[in-house]
């Protein structure tokens, strides 16, 4: 098992599986939230479902709506699960205060290398922790 | 954190629920960002448009509106951002009642709250202008970016949530922009060809936007070859600037009072008339049909207006593209004396008040208007829609206006 350490995060101790990309994110800018889908065109997630999932990507973008559309999508059950990024922005914080998504940032390397797309990761914001506890690739054999 | 006496009472609930919830979150946020106290504010701008919140969003207000009066009321003066519907003229554009309908919820629900329902972006010019060294909780990245960059104030981004918190306590954690440290400059950037028109500004904004790593980091612009800058310039510069980098501030020599003297000897990325016209030309359209032509993110000024009411005079908008534009009420109200709002309808425009079209539900209007292309001078305007569904276009806005005449996208 791998333990990433970032700093103290905020929200719920949540367990699920990866979606990664080097890209960056807004719920405004990238998302149809409707069908929990990317739905940014020229997003590394064109078209992947986040719904259940723990987000990693690189840094938070544009936008202040995401900490309303975080509630409001967890509200309806079409959240993702977590969000762990390089680098936040007060709206992620205070998206994940508001919506009790979980959100850890400031990671001792860049996190969207090192855990992968079907990793089984564990999040625990208030220790700034994450562990991936199976890697796609031990599961299916490699 | 440290709290002091009001704060602690706050906490522990002695000043209402509300309150106790309001400052619970801004702590939160502030050991996320190890913030070792707060800071009072002296406004606080607040984004709750029916989009972002959702019907369970306007639940919540609804909730806290419900609280006594002495436990709900704002401690600090707060604006509203624009709102997702023009209640007067949303029949015009087919946005259904039930957006509508949310709508009016909303605006009671912030009303007894006792907020001011300016419903506008651009209340740094049209409501009252930030002064240096006033904290502030804005909540639009473009009313953020503009604070700090142009007038010297302090503020972070403050999303929906928080901006509701602030306005509740009448204060937020101090990190980020309100210290000294986070506003120093990193990369420097030299614009050497003057802009030709609000559009280039926006250009130059979202190149400029797209570098920047992260919310910590603040740009220095020189920009001694565009000759004297006004609101409208810095507006379109820093809304793109944020939209396409999440930055917070920049730093423009001769403007911001924290920016360092040009220094023609400094190393410095150079910004020209190619960059400028190779990224108008990154939102090639894909067919020649035009169904929508938007003036709009940040809202139109004063200025604005007229500009585009000179345009249209005598003119007439092609029958299947739609012409949209959108200001802040107190604009329209000016804007209405003025006869520019007039021109406008008269060549088939619609003037929508209080609103701004991406925080309007876009999705459901494309879907409702049949609408794919659309052409605007708004490069955070074109950054956003993409997602909604729509095949955006960047372009002067004269060139909008020559292309809503013909019906057809003009290169």
């Amino acid at each position: 098992m791998t333990e990433i350490r970032g700093h103290k995060g905020v929200g719920e101790h949540v367990r699920g599986p990866a979606l990664v990309a080097a890209d960056n994110f807004s719920a405004r800018y990238d998302l149809d939230r409707e069908r929990g889908i990317f739905s940014r065109p020229a997003h590394e997630l064109y078209g992947q479902s986040y719904v259940g999932k723990i987000l990693v990507l690189n840094a938070a973008k544009g936008g202040v709506a995401t900490s309303w559309m975080l509630a409001e999508m967890a509200a309806r059950g079409m959240a993702p699960l977590a969000l762990l990024l390089n680098y936040a922005n007060p709206i992620m914080a205070q998206a994940a205060a508001f919506s009790g998504i979980a959100l850890i940032d400031r990671f001792d390397g860049d996190i969207t290398q090192t855990i992968a797309t079907g990793d089984q990761v564990e999040v625990d914001p208030t220790q700034g922790l994450v562990r991936v506890c199976s890697s796609r690739d031990r599961e299916s054999g490699d | 954190m440290r709290l002091n006496d009001v704060e602690r009472r706050m906490l522990a609930g002695e000043l209402g629920a509300p309150r106790r919830w309001a400052i619970a979150q801004q702590i939160a946020v502030g050991e996320f960002f190890d913030a070792e106290d707060f800071v009072e504010v002296r406004q606080v701008h607040i984004c709750a448009d029916t989009e972002a919140l959702g019907p369970s969003g306007v639940a919540f207000l609804e909730q806290m509106a419900g609280a006594p009066a002495h436990e709900r009321r704002v401690l600090a003066p707060t604006v509203t951002d624009p709102r997702g519907a023009d209640v007067a003229r949303a029949a015009r554009i087919r946005q259904p009642e039930w957006i509508v309908e949310l709508e009016r919820r909303a605006a009671d629900a912030l009303a007894a709250l006792g907020m001011l329902l300016t419903n506008t972006c651009i209340n740094y010019q049209s409501v009252l202008p930030p002064v240096r060294g006033e904290h502030l909780a804005f909540g639009d990245t473009g009313s953020v970016i503009y604070a700090n960059s142009v007038c010297g104030a302090r503020s972070n981004y403050e999303g929906g949530p928080a901006a509701l918190a602030a306005a509740l306590t009448g204060r937020v954690p101090r990190y980020g922009f309100h210290l000294d440290a986070c506003r120093r400059g990193s990369r420097r950037y030299r614009i050497v060809d003057p802009p030709r028109g609000l559009s280039d500004w926006g250009a130059l904004g979202a190149l400029i936007g797209r570098e920047q790593e992260s919310y910590w980091q603040v740009p220095v612009v020189e920009a001694g070859n565009a000759g004297a800058l006004n609101s409208d310039q810095l507006k379109h510069f820093g809304a793109a600037m944020a939209s396409y980098g999440s930055t917070a501030m920049y730093q423009i020599c001769g403007v911001t009072p924290e920016a360092p003297d040009a220094d023609p000897n400094a190393r410095a990325t150079a910004l020209g008339h190619a960059d400028i016209d190779a990224f108008y030309a990154s939102f090639a359209p894909v067919g020649e049909v035009l169904d929508v032509v938007v003036f709009a993110a940040p809202q139109l000024s004063l200025l604005e207006l007229q500009s585009l009411a000179a345009l249209l005079q005598g003119a007439r908008v092609a029958g299947h593209t739609a012409l949209l534009v959108a200001t802040s009420p107190e604009i329209r109200h000016a804007a209405d004396r003025m006869g520019f709002t007039a021109t406008i309808e008269r060549a088939g425009g619609v003037v929508l008040e209080g609103v701004c079209f991406y925080q309007m539900h876009a999705r459901v209007l494309a879907e409702a208007n049949g609408w794919r292309t659309l052409m605007t001078n708004s490069a955070k305007l074109v950054n956003i829609v993409a997602g909604y569904g729509y095949q955006p276009v960047l372009a002067p806005m004269a060139r909008c206006v020559e292309s809503a005449l013909a019906g057809r996208i003009r290169q």
